[in-house]
């Protein structure tokens, strides 16, 4: 295990403060969460100071951020998004929606918990949270990273069957590409 | 000197020029953050993204080409950096000039233009559907600042008779009077101009601007590609400085004068781009193909006299 704690080499620990200290996020605004993202990368709160910077593409970012709520039809194209991402890439699921469904609880059409379709590493609750805790959510995640506990992707090529019959269950019209990652 | 010598003295340059670059471009996003009141990153964040970016555990690759564009990129650079005199010390043989020799101008002309055909050619292999859009973009953009920059250069290597930078810079020593800049205003003030699209920097920087037609020619680049990418723009910006301080502002006799000329001269074109928004290409081209191109050609045509 490259990021196991007890086998973490000089090469590692450096890798790892430079991947905690440069997150790439691809925000996927896909619910009203969205609307505190702004406030927390401008003048207000300014996460660039962490090293959080916006990225359009998600062949680039480490970080992909679900906002909100994820009605069934955009499962698709968030699958899509975080399997282009490249490997020490992490998933931070923001707002109570992701966590249980939030207010769409009883909803035919949104998905209920994020992490039964791609792996979270940080939930931030909250309906919905403030750049406050948007922030504490990264540095959590900042401090995960640093501890080795942030693989979500080695979790995810691993379970890979598991998370894609979950998967299935909501996407009826399964025609997604196979990527080599 | 010997060529081992020569060949230190230029390794170590290059090393400077990288770190120099790299402290620019984050000088550069700091000013951008205080301009929109944040406090901005810490100045070592582009060796951090740097270093995370060579180290991911896996990168897609769409092919040879997709391989070579990034190279061709970084090629651009440092072939820009080995045939630019760097530090004027009196000689040609001197430590910092590199490997100047007579009509290195018309090959830095090249190799300015290579940066750009490696990304044509890395993104059209990229998979992209849309990147064949955004280099034609691009290369149209950078056709348009070609042309009044090379108009410049032809009228000061007509001035001094001369197409080696080693022996302009030469010619300019001795004073402020004799800079390019007051010696031949016309051409001067066209690099000045031309250079604001050279450096891609806000007015003209729809090209590689990340969100635009989904997101430009690097969209498909990552990890150690992308790492690849920003160590030649880092040394294409500090390259592109110097070679417009050796052409109009007297080059440079120490590291010190070189550092703080290629930060005025690189920060000229920052200012202007925090102050004004981003232009459309053609609104850029048509910009280009107005003021500049006529200082150009009158540069051109009162030294053909």
């Amino acid at each position: 295990m490259i990021n196991d704690k007890n086998s973490k080499k000089i090469v590692d620990i450096i890798q790892d403060f430079s991947r905690r200290h440069s997150l790439f996020v691809l925000a996927y605004g896909t619910g009203c969460g969205a609307i505190e993202i702004p406030p927390t990368m401008t003048s207000r709160y300014d996460a660039e100071r962490f090293g959080i910077r916006g990225m359009a593409t998600p062949r680039q970012a480490d970080l992909l951020l679900i906002t909100g709520y994820l009605a069934s039809k955009t499962l698709k194209r968030v699958i899509r998004a975080y399997e282009q991402m490249q490997d020490p890439k992490y998933v931070i699921g923001f707002g109570s929606c992701t966590i249980n469904g939030g207010m769409y609880w009883d909803s035919y059409n949104t998905i209920k918990i994020l992490s039964d379709y791609i792996p979270v590493d940080v939930y931030i609750n909250g309906c919905m949270p403030r750049p406050e805790a948007v922030i504490t959510g990264f540095i959590e995640l900042q401090n995960l990273i640093k501890e080795g506990k942030a693989n979500g992707a080695q979790k995810y090529k691993e379970n890979l069957e598991w998370y894609r019959e979950n998967q299935r269950k909501v996407i009826k019209d399964w025609k997604m590409p196979d990527y080599n990652w | 000197m010997t060529i081992y010598a020569k060949l230190g003295y230029t390794l170590l340059g290059l090393l400077i020029v990288l770190n120099w670059g790299f402290l620019m471009g984050a000088t550069f996003r700091k000013i951008g953050a205080r301009v929109a009141g944040r406090y901005g990153i810490p100045f070592y964040q582009p060796w951090l993204n740097l270093l995370k970016n060579i180290s991911t555990r896996t990168t897609i690759t769409h092919g040879v080409m997709y391989y070579i564009g990034p190279v061709f990129r970084l090629t651009g650079g440092i072939g820009l950096f080995l045939f630019m005199p760097m530090v004027f010390t009196g000689t040609v043989d001197g430590p910092w000039t590199n490997f100047s020799f007579e009509g290195d101008l018309i090959l830095i002309l090249y190799f300015q233009v290579f940066g750009m055909l490696g990304m044509a050619l890395g993104a059209g292999q990229g998979g992209h559907p849309y990147s064949a859009m955004g280099i034609a973009r691009g290369l149209a953009q950078h056709a348009a600042v070609e042309l009044p920059l090379t108009l410049a250069f032809i009228s000061i290597a007509i001035q001094f008779d001369t197409f080696s930078v080693y022996k302009i810079v030469a010619a300019q020593q001795g004073g402020i009077e004799n800079w390019v800049l007051f010696t031949n205003p016309f051409a001067a003030a066209t690099i000045i101009l031309a250079m604001l699209g050279a450096m891609g920097h806000s007015p003209f920087n729809l090209v590689k601007a990340p969100n635009e037609i989904l997101i430009g020619p690097a969209t498909e680049f990552e990890g150690t590609y992308l790492g690849f990418m920003q160590s030649a723009g880092s040394i294409l910006h500090v390259m592109e400085a110097v070679l417009f301080m050796n052409l109009v502002f007297g080059g440079a006799s120490n590291w010190i004068e070189l550092i703080v000329k290629t930060f005025l001269i690189y920060f000229w074109s920052v200012f202007v781009g925090m102050v004004f928004p981003r232009f459309k290409i053609e609104q850029s081209v048509t910009w280009f193909f107005k003021v500049p191109l006529l200082l150009g050609f009158l540069a051109i045509i009162i030294y053909s006299f």
